[in-house]
């Protein structure tokens, strides 16, 4: 890889072995995709994914502290992933035992590095930085050194930033000597597309489904998706990025994806058209039965999979703004239809703790608490990421959520039936 | 007794007892649990493949297409270097994602004797071929031997 003077002086250990070391770390990654360069990042946050002060990720601790003991610091500020607690979302004796004396016990210790190292305010926990109201949302064509598969996928898809899927603590490494590996997402070659997603549908497909169905057959290609404004519109208002949100998370863990172009509608899309299609690309069509051929194959790993679910987990990625002002208008209008006051299902909604600090500010906050919804700025995945939660039934709409524990995945309109009317 | 030749990623020797999945290997999904919860044969925890779903990971030779899922993964790959409870070696058949290639990548350059050799672009044929339980030696140019 060509690296310009000040880089190599970096590598050489002009600024001290640590520096050197993260330098290194760069380019033997850059190294293992033919990246031929060192680029800038120009983005003015960096978002990182590693939020959680868990005691068995002590290496990544060490690692930190590392950097900190040498005097290193991050060239940006930045956001990061979700924290793992709440006090206001439910938990029994023994998981508030597992979660404060055996599982989180580095994260005030954490967190504290993360102070030091640069983090953007001490609210700034969130995997949906992008959204207006958190302040990290990059401008079209920035380099960027996110982690976290949803964000990297937005900012890259929807913002038209430029960005790999690049891992926790290398997302860092980027932000500290201020230059990133120029490979894959960042290039035009690496931006097209090698996939061309047919939506063939007889109604507005689900959009954590949708993505689950393309994540799984795509992996880490970039798919073309054509069809898909005619259910969500062809400008990039609140509603057609809320889908996109929830519909990217899904490609992203469902899969490997970390770029798709939706015709008519995404920014590199609307400005390229099919050109963005490379030759020879294979081609995925999405009829009503592939989406309900795909859900029926999740695998149901309750216990009694005809278990009553004792949580519902709404919001991975977290909710935006207007997504918990609409769920407040269905979740009353479906207890009003039903007969019932309040939910007959513990449910959570998850979202930025500064979107929770403007929905407070609306009435819909009260709202929503009189259905009897809970509010949490939580990461639901390291709620459930436990063995106690494992035994536990727990519903969600979230695609991710159901990849990465036992929670079971059903639609936005089952969830809201399940919630409000019973049943499972 | 067949040969592959891949690209050496990071390098290293070792031979080891062959753990396979043809879909995606999700770090995160898979190495989790085991970690957090002191799990020394690192069983893999991924719900969503049962080719490995159970199986320890922890001193095999891990055969897979690429890795997917968050990008927490390569951290995950890291700690578990870190706590010495990594794959042997990780064998590709396609090119290394930028996930998994973080953590050999980090655990390589911070971590004080590790010995994970990481091996891409081995072929279809490779992964077609290796199954479980099959005897995987890595030599130091990339060569592959399967018995």
């Amino acid at each position: 890889m060509y690296l310009n003077e000040e880089q190599q002086a970096i590598l050489n250990g002009s600024q001290g072995e640590t520096m050197a070391k993260v330098m290194k770390t760069l380019v033997m990654f850059g190294d293992a995709f033919g990246a031929e360069k060192m680029v800038p990042v120009t983005s003015k946050h960096n978002h990182l994914v590693t939020s959680f002060g868990l005691k068995v990720m002590a290496p990544v601790y060490d690692l930190m502290q590392q950097l900190l003991d040498a005097g290193v610091k991050s060239g940006q500020t930045f956001s990061v992933d979700p924290r793992p607690i709440d006090k206001n979302v439910p938990a029994n004796f023994l998981q508030n035992l597992v979660f404060n004396k055996l599982m989180y016990t580095k994260q005030d210790f954490y967190e504290g590095q993360l102070k030091k190292l640069g983090l953007l305010s001490d609210d700034a926990f969130t995997c949906a930085c992008y959204l207006d109201q958190v302040g990290n949302k990059p401008e079209k064509g920035d380099i960027l050194s996110w982690a976290e598969s949803s964000a990297v996928v937005y900012a890259n898809s929807v913002l038209g930033a430029r960005c790999n899927r690049n891992s926790g603590i290398m997302d860092i490494m980027g932000s500290i000597v201020g230059y990133v590996p120029y490979f894959g997402l960042l290039t035009d070659e690496g931006r097209k597309a090698t996939w061309i997603v047919k939506i063939e549908t007889t109604k507005k497909p689900e959009a954590q489904l949708l993505g689950s169905a393309i994540g799984m057959k795509v992996m880490e290609d970039v798919p073309y998706v054509i069809g898909l404004d005619k259910w969500i519109g062809s400008e990039l208002d609140d509603s057609a990025c809320t889908y996109l949100k929830d519909f990217g998370a899904a490609t992203a863990s469902n899969g490997a994806v970390g770029l798709y172009h939706i015709d008519n509608l995404t920014p590199e899309a609307k400005e390229l058209g099919k050109a963005l299609i490379a030759e020879g690309a294979k081609e995925y069509v999405i009829t009503d039965a592939e989406l309900e051929r795909v859900k029926a194959n999740y695998p149901v790993i309750w216990k009694d999979p005809d278990a009553t679910p004792k949580l519902c987990f709404m919001g991975c990625p977290h909710m935006s703004l207007q997504q918990l002002k609409d769920w407040t208008d269905k979740v009353e209008a479906a207890l009003k239809a039903a007969g019932n006051k309040t939910v007959l299902i513990p449910t959570v909604f998850t979202a930025p703790p500064k979107v929770l600090e403007e929905f407070n500010k609306t009435d819909y906050a009260a709202r929503l608490k009189a259905t009897g919804v809970i509010t949490s700025y939580i990461c639901p995945l390291m709620y459930m990421n436990n063995p106690l939660c494992k035994k536990m039934p727990v519903i969600t709409s979230s695609n991710k959520l159901r990849t990465y524990t036992s929670a079971r995945y059903y639609t936005d309109d089952e969830i809201l039936a399940a919630i409000t009317k019973g049943g499972k | 007794m067949r040969e592959f030749k891949g690209r050496v990623v990071t390098p290293g020797t070792t031979s080891a007892e062959a753990v396979v999945t043809t879909q995606g290997f999700n770090t995160l999904a898979s190495m989790q649990m085991a970690l957090q919860f002191g799990d020394k044969q690192t069983k893999c925890g991924d719900q969503n493949n049962p080719e490995l779903n159970g199986k320890p990971l922890c001193g095999k030779a891990l055969c897979l297409p690429q890795t997917i899922g968050s990008t927490t993964g390569g951290l995950v790959l890291y700690c578990a270097c870190a706590m010495k409870r990594q794959p042997a070696c990780m064998l590709f058949s396609e090119h290394i994602d930028s996930l998994a290639a973080a953590g050999a990548v980090l655990a390589s350059v911070w971590c004080e004797d590790i010995n994970m050799p990481v091996i891409d672009c081995l072929g279809e044929e490779f992964i077609n071929y290796v199954k479980d339980g099959m005897t995987v030696t890595v030599k130091e140019d990339g060569v592959v031997v399967v018995d």
